[in-house]
């Protein structure tokens, strides 16, 4: 590993952050050579934390559990500039033109944007108050065009729409009564369609952002009806994106079951049993292959989906704690985490077998810069 | 407040005699075991010190109100209508004890 401080004269296309969520730091990353290039500590409680890049991609943003918003750069190694923005936050995005920061927070519930030159406040977005002196937990923040933010409030039932055309008097729309307790969201890669998940009820809800006017609609509703509803001893995450043509899949919650949805209808398209509660469901870069983790117990397996069958063509298990999956930017590669090992496992997405593995320290979210260029990452 | 350490002190050892007195408290393999479990999966929403995320925080002072049995019922058996999901089919009574106590008395895990 090069020395901190010392900078790179490079590119960073090829480049990503490994987050290390037990020590409180990161590891930069180079996809081409399997290598680490740096370490950065002090980063705090990184329990849950994701990353969003600057438009340049030399800067890492990193969202840590405590609160913590940590500005990183990848050619030098360095910490730039750390704020605590919150009490307890929960991630975060970077807006269409690159110039704002914007953090969800469980505590005090809300969102709050900073300039991503200084990290300087710009504004503040207190949630509903669902008690005295407490907001809304807020969650499935993401970036959308027209220098918007999007984003659910878990214990209100709520979507808001802020727009930042003018960073220091947000204008905030809002869709109430969406459904119970939102826990997290996506957008569509072309940020037309936010879809947040509900953990009180089977249902997820749209909002197509091209026609808000229209408001949020439930989709795939009732899915698990008159089933048991299984315990869940993670939350899915629906952040990172996976459509794959006409195709979404989604995690359900306390079903065992990856969701198919058609996106030109949004009706039901299929469901596949898989393995355990899934957290994460990603796309393969070209849409021809689903990749699911699951929740614990069933943490230590990874399960490999043909969009086209919808069968599943590949089982294995990494290790204990296999937490999260980064596809390389087309998709020949896939990163997983595997917290147990101290190892990030590196596999072949053709051959699907593992060809690499680095060392990191207890590690979980895996992000490239490629998500630079990408709404919604 | 020099204090109120000495009290903290007083009170985890007493908290541990209790739980020793209703159940023998897991062996040292386990207790390394339910400690990783408490920082990574119970993490995983109570955040890994244990300060709220999705879940509430689990400090002394948010559980102050509650027993360590009380706390304990609601690991193995979950808080319906919550997030919270029922521990019973990993843990047994023995180590659900065992963990409220150690919340309880505030340790980090």
């Amino acid at each position: 590993m090069t020395h901190a401080g010392e900078c790179l004269v490079r590119g960073t296309g090829d480049l990503g952050v490994v987050i290390e969520r037990g020590a409180g730091s990161l590891v930069v990353v180079d996809t081409t050579k399997h290598t680490s290039l740096f370490q950065v500590k002090g980063l705090g409680d990184l329990s849950h934390a994701s990353a969003v890049y600057s438009r340049d991609a030399r800067y890492a943003y990193i969202f840590g559990r405590d609160g913590g918003l940590s500005k990183i750069d990848l050619l030098c190694g360095i910490l730039v500039k750390r704020v605590v923005q919150g009490g307890n936050s929960i991630g975060g995005a970077i807006s269409q033109n690159g110039r704002l920061i914007a953090v969800s927070n469980y505590e005090p519930g809300g969102v709050k944007v900073f300039s991503a030159d200084d990290l300087e406040l710009v504004a503040d977005i207190p949630a509903t108050r669902i008690s005295k002196g407490k907001g809304s937990k807020t969650v499935g923040l993401v970036d959308a065009p027209g220098q918007r933010f999007v984003f659910s409030l878990f214990d209100s039932g709520e979507i808001w729409v802020a727009d930042l055309s003018n960073p220091r008097s947000p204008a905030i729309q809002r869709f109430r009564n969406i459904g119970r307790q939102p826990y997290d969201a996506l957008i569509s890669p072309d940020g037309r369609y936010y879809i947040a998940g509900l953990f009180g009820e089977d249902g997820l809800v749209l909002l197509d952002l091209w026609h808000p006017k229209q408001g949020a609609r439930r989709i795939l509703d009732h899915y698990g009806k008159g089933e048991q509803k299984l315990p869940v001893y993670k939350m899915p995450h629906l952040e990172g994106w996976a459509f794959a043509g006409e195709r979404a899949f989604l995690p359900a919650v306390g079903h065992h079951e990856v969701l198919v949805v058609n996106s030109r209808d949004w009706r039901e398209a299929g469901r596949i049993q898989v393995h355990g509660q899934p957290i994460f469901v990603m796309a393969r870069p070209d849409g021809r292959q689903i990749w699911v983790n699951f929740a614990f117990p069933n943490n230590d397996t990874i399960q490999v989906i043909n969009t086209e069958t919808l069968k599943i063509i590949k089982t294995f298990k990494p290790g204990k704690g296999a937490l999260h999956m980064e596809f390389t930017p087309r998709g020949e590669e896939v990163w997983i985490s595997v917290r147990d090992q101290d190892r990030v496992k590196i596999y072949d997405t053709h051959s699907l077998e593992l060809i690499d593995s680095l060392p990191a320290d207890k590690p979980s979210g895996i992000f490239f810069t490629a998500r630079a260029h990408k709404t919604g990452l | 407040m020099p204090g109120s350490k000495i009290f903290r002190r007083i009170t985890v050892i007493a908290l541990s005699l209790i739980c020793l007195e209703v159940t023998a408290a897991p062996d040292l393999q386990r207790q390394k075991e339910l400690n990783y479990l408490l920082k990574h999966d119970c993490g995983s929403c109570h955040g890994m010190r244990l300060e709220g995320g999705l879940g509430p925080a689990l400090k002394p002072v948010q559980l102050q109100f509650y027993s360590v049995e009380q706390v304990a019922f609601t690991i193995l058996h979950g808080r319906p209508g919550t997030p919270m999901p029922p521990w019973q089919p990993f843990l047994s009574e023995q180590d659900a004890n065992w963990l409220a106590a150690r919340l309880k008395a505030g340790v980090r895990p």
